[in-house]
């Protein structure tokens, strides 16, 4: 609970900071605080991959980003109260929405009752491996796992073919240097 | 009292729904790109808290099969989350490919400087 409202915090730090380095090591925390999080929700799996992509890769691909570009961000001209009014409406229909789900951390809420009590009572008898996350991933749920790895392969090609002129520009003079 | 034992109960709900809101509100009130793109990236890691926070079980120990444990916390929503994150670098990596790319031809990444510059055109 308290880890919960730190991430809150951090969130309004984030949502403040102008300046984007800052920003960016807020981001940082955040994502790290998440892992935390997950660790205290028994999702071991996903802490160690929000630790290394979100705290690690993402930051380090956000810090290329500014070393290209520029480090602070320009205040709003006009202070136009419409998004934070849009927002926290939705903010409170959904909340509202959210108070007939099941209370927090109860072992009979209808997410347990299906698939996956079956998936902790047979998949040692069937895959032999303890660790039900992994089982799951890379045998019942395999093929998400395929389309996983094609859309970074896709992102990977978007990125090379966006970035691939970025140096031979800058060679000739062209632009780049701004 | 019931008031305050329903929001203690719902109360990751409560802070899933404020990192989202705040996600948005980044995404559509600032016009730096960077700042959107960490905006839509809040957006999304409250999502991973949306699935994993009902998945919890007081009490439950994480998905790895050991004699020593009876309950267990969902293992699904871990699986689904965890192609999630790596599907959120993927499109951030893009994202980003894309800001470098506006800001060599713009020589800006604020939007309402784009705008005027193609106002100007």
């Amino acid at each position: 609970m308290a880890l919960l409202t730190l991430l809150a915090a951090v969130t309004v730090a984030i949502v403040r900071q102008r300046s984007l380095f800052g920003v960016v090591v807020l981001a940082g925390i955040y994502s790290f605080l998440m892992a935390t999080l997950l660790i205290a929700l028994d999702a071991v799996d996903v802490a160690m991959t929000e630790a290394s992509v979100g705290a690690g890769i993402s930051t380090v691909l956000l810090l290329a980003t500014l070393h290209l570009t520029k480090t602070t961000e320009m205040s709003p001209i006009n202070r136009n109260w419409l998004p934070l009014l849009v927002v926290l409406i939705v903010g409170a229909a959904v909340v509202w929405g959210t108070l007939s789900l099941p209370p927090f951390g109860v072992a009979d809420s209808v997410v347990h009752q299906h698939v996956a009590p079956r998936y902790l009572a047979q998949s040692i008898v069937e895959t032999g491996v303890p660790n039900v996350v992994t089982s799951v991933l890379a045998d019942y749920r395999s093929y998400d796992t395929l389309g996983e790895t094609t859309v970074i392969f896709t992102a990977g090609i978007g990125v090379l073919l966006l970035l691939r002129g970025l140096r031979r520009r800058d060679d000739i003079g062209g632009g780049g240097e701004s | 009292m019931q008031l305050v034992k329903t929001f203690a109960e719902h109360y990751n709900y409560v802070i899933t729904i404020f990192l989202m809101m705040a996600g948005l509100y980044i995404v559509v009130a600032r016009g730096n790109m960077v700042k959107k793109l960490i905006g839509l990236s809040i957006f999304q890691t409250s999502v991973y808290l949306l699935y994993i926070t009902p998945g919890k079980i007081i009490g439950g120990t994480a998905p790895i099969l050991d004699p020593a444990f009876t309950v267990y916390s969902n293992p699904l929503p871990h699986v689904l989350i965890l192609t999630a994150i790596v599907v959120g670098v993927a499109t951030l990596a893009l994202g980003l490919a894309l800001v470098v790319r506006i800001n060599e031809c713009y020589g800006t990444i604020e939007e309402d400087e784009i705008f005027a510059k193609d106002d100007d055109q």
